[in-house]
């Protein structure tokens, strides 16, 4: 390792402000002066915010700073690496980066174990991830834990399932283990498709072995030998990082046969996804990878039992499975000494929408909507008042202003009727309307629908129609309160989670802005987002 | 491109990807697709199905299944540059929809239309995972993010530009 090391910031978001022509105008303007023998300049993951430009780091020294063009790069290389002089104009205070702004003490600091490595390590480079502990819990799981010892520590730590669902990943883990079978699976569900969730991504872009290393140690516990990840096929740079990770992985003999020397194998394949938000549904998601139309399955049987090649299967989430290597090598209790009662450990959330700091952050469960938006996400944008705040994704709850401190965790939305989902803070101010909102959500519904069960196919239809002719001045009110009854039916008599979830977000609507409802339904659009239809002639229509 | 041609560019493609199989029967169907779509330029040739259908032992009416199912797959020619523009909430919250609308002006085209130059495809896309500088959209597998209806005119004016060279 060389003296000064300089950090880029590289993940998909920060590529589209130039990330990666500052980097290599960087690496050319080291050579320039000459410094290569004394700078090393990596790429490494995302620091989770957003702020107006490409954040680099500067080791050993700690300084971050916001580069906007390349005079900026240019200065800093000129004065800080060249002559020791720090740029204070380009500067970035670390708690701004690390942790959000924070002033107060008694407020949470992010605490970073799924992203104990995005924006430190360089993710392409193995060394560095074993450097930091990497495949010790899965060293430690084969020399020093049978299958059982590792699925009571998972079930000890109360982990839940953080693709939004929340199921206990230990007891997931029991099921397949106990189902005899000549050939189990292991399944990470990398499509990640719920609108304003990018924090999968940018794990496996940011620290893609710590997948791999959960996936392994979930095989190990249950008794697989092949895995398969399933990524979006949108997600081109988690594609490479987890095809380069895999490869490298083999190369250490820590993925394939034999692994560190036992008689443990498990093998690992990407698939693609092609474009279908319902192949996140789980048993959708094997229909896609045994090369069918991702089309869910009636359930049960669940994938415990029958899953993938109607095999034992386990599945779970990206950042469920980048938990597992920290459970098994600190332990449940260290586990359990972070987040909620009922729900143990962190959650990356990610903040989007009409907020200051877009971007991503990890805090330990039951941190509350308002500390997110405010103490992380540094308000909303431009000083304009909050109108409502989605959470935990399209399919989540939307709230008013009222309900922002509720803590966050999986209990929140059975206790306050506030979701947690995959993590999702949507923030919205006072320019939108909530009927073109709902017609929004409707819309990505209606779209994304299968067409298999009639419940979800026709209801989404309805329902966007009738946000429709509402945002239009042209439904009456028994239209919008047979909503309600639409709502139940979807939620009872759909196939999957994709139709039984829509009634949240839709009753939410119709619930916590009621008053927007009733305006619309007398030609009025308060945030003046609507256009009516002419009103019709007064005169009778003759039928 | 004849059929020859085709059969044999399909055969290679598979043979490729075939090793990416972990031994199961069709699991790398859509990973095959996907390389046979990128090779013939944003669509897949029925002739393409065809031989895929024969290479893998399983009907043509299946492959069919699968490609109108996945938005990313075609069975018609598209453009040269296939757009995808986000909807979903957080683009459509930070202005995504004027920037949809500035989209359809300059291109002069609807969603799932191709411009008569044969140049740009119109998509709807959900969430592209790229929300932290939303509003969105992908031109092939470039991304560009914090999109306004100017910057939109811009960067269809660049394509268009790049190509009367």
């Amino acid at each position: 390792m060389k003296p000064v090391v300089v950090l880029v910031s590289v993940d998909s978001n920060s590529v589209l402000k130039g990330a990666r022509e500052y980097k290599n105008l960087l690496v050319n303007l080291v050579e320039e002066y000459n410094l290569t023998n004394v700078v090393d300049v990596l790429e490494t993951g995302s620091f989770g915010v957003y702020l107006d430009g490409v954040l680099l780091e500067v080791l050993p020294d700690g300084v971050y700073y916001l580069v906007k063009n390349s005079s900026d790069v240019r200065e800093i290389v000129e004065e800080h690496l060249l002559k020791g002089r720090r740029v204070f104009k380009l500067e970035v205070p670390p708690e701004k980066v690390r942790a959000g702004v924070i002033e107060k003490v008694e407020v949470p600091r992010e605490t970073r174990v799924v992203l104990r490595n995005a924006g430190v390590i360089d993710p392409a480079n193995i060394k560095e991830y074993i450097a930091r502990d990497g495949y010790a819990a899965l060293a430690k799981a084969l020399t020093e834990m049978n299958p059982a010892d590792v699925i009571e520590e998972m079930k000890k730590s109360g982990l839940k399932g953080r693709g939004g669902a929340g199921f206990p990943t230990g007891l997931k883990w029991e099921f397949t283990f106990k189902v005899d079978a000549d050939q189990k699976y292991v399944l990470c569900n990398a499509d990640e498709g719920e609108p304003g969730t990018f924090k999968d991504r940018l794990i496996m872009e940011g620290d893609p072995h710590s997948v791999l290393e959960g996936m392994a140690i979930a095989a190990y516990a249950v008794g697989a030998n092949k895995g398969y990840i399933y990524i979006r096929g949108e997600y081109y740079e988690s594609i490479r990082n987890i095809r380069k990770a895999i490869e490298d992985a083999y190369e250490y003999g820590l993925l394939g046969d034999n692994i560190m020397g036992t008689n443990f194998s498990f093998h690992v394949s990407v698939r693609l996804g092609a474009g279908a938000y319902i192949c996140g549904e789980e048993t959708a998601l094997m229909e896609s990878i045994e090369g069918k139309a991702g089309r869910p399955r009636l359930k049960p049987p669940y994938p415990p039992v029958s899953g993938l090649f109607s095999k034992p299967t386990v599945i779970n989430n990206v950042e469920t499975f980048a938990n597992v290597a920290p459970i098994i090598l600190n332990g449940a209790d260290w586990f359990r000494s972070m987040g909620t009662e009922s729900s143990p450990g962190t959650k990356v959330f990610t903040l989007v929408g009409n907020v200051v700091n877009r971007g991503l952050v990890e805090v330990p469960m039951g941190t509350t909507v308002r500390e997110l938006i405010y103490v992380f996400g540094g308000g909303v944008e431009g000083g304009r008042k909050l109108k409502m705040v989605q959470t935990g994704g399209t399919a989540g709850t939307f709230i008013g202003p009222d309900k922002l401190d509720t803590p966050l965790d999986y209990d929140s939305f059975t206790k306050y009727g506030v979701s947690i989902g995959s993590g999702v803070i949507l923030v919205v101010d006072d320019r939108s309307c909530a009927v073109d909102i709902a017609k929004n959500v409707l819309g990505f519904f209606a779209h994304e629908s299968c067409g298999k069960c009639s419940p979800c196919r026709e209801g989404t239809r309805v329902a966007l129609q009738t946000f429709d002719r509402l945002s239009r001045g042209l439904a009456k009110r028994e239209e919008v309160e047979h909503l309600w009854t639409l709502a139940d039916v979807m939620q009872q008599a759909s196939l999957c989670g994709l139709g039984q979830s829509v009634p949240v977000p839709m009753r939410s609507l119709l619930q916590n802005f009621n008053d927007e409802m009733e305006a619309h339904l007398g030609r009025e659009c308060p945030a003046g987002v609507c256009k009516f239809a002419r009103e019709k002639s007064k005169r009778p229509i003759l039928r | 491109m004849n059929v020859t041609q085709i059969e044999k560019a399909v055969k290679e493609i598979y043979e490729r990807v075939k090793s990416e199989s972990l031994g199961e029967e069709e699991d790398m169907l859509i990973n095959v697709l996907h390389k046979v779509q990128d090779h013939f330029g944003n669509f897949i040739p029925p002739e393409a199905a065809e031989t895929l259908a024969e290479l893998m032992d399983i009907p043509v009416s299946r492959i069919y299944e699968v490609l109108t199912f996945y938005t990313m797959f075609s069975t018609k020619p598209r453009g040269k540059y296939v757009i995808r523009v986000c909807e979903s909430t957080p683009c459509h919250v930070t202005g995504g929809k004027a920037v949809v609308e500035a989209l359809k002006e300059a291109l002069g085209i609807d969603f799932n239309q191709t411009t008569e130059d044969g140049l740009f495809t119109l998509e709807y896309s959900s969430c592209l995972g790229l929300c932290g500088v939303a509003p969105v959209m992908m031109v092939n597998d470039m991304a560009y993010g914090n999109l306004t209806p100017e910057r939109v005119k811009a960067i269809i004016e660049e394509l268009r530009g790049g190509e009367a060279k």
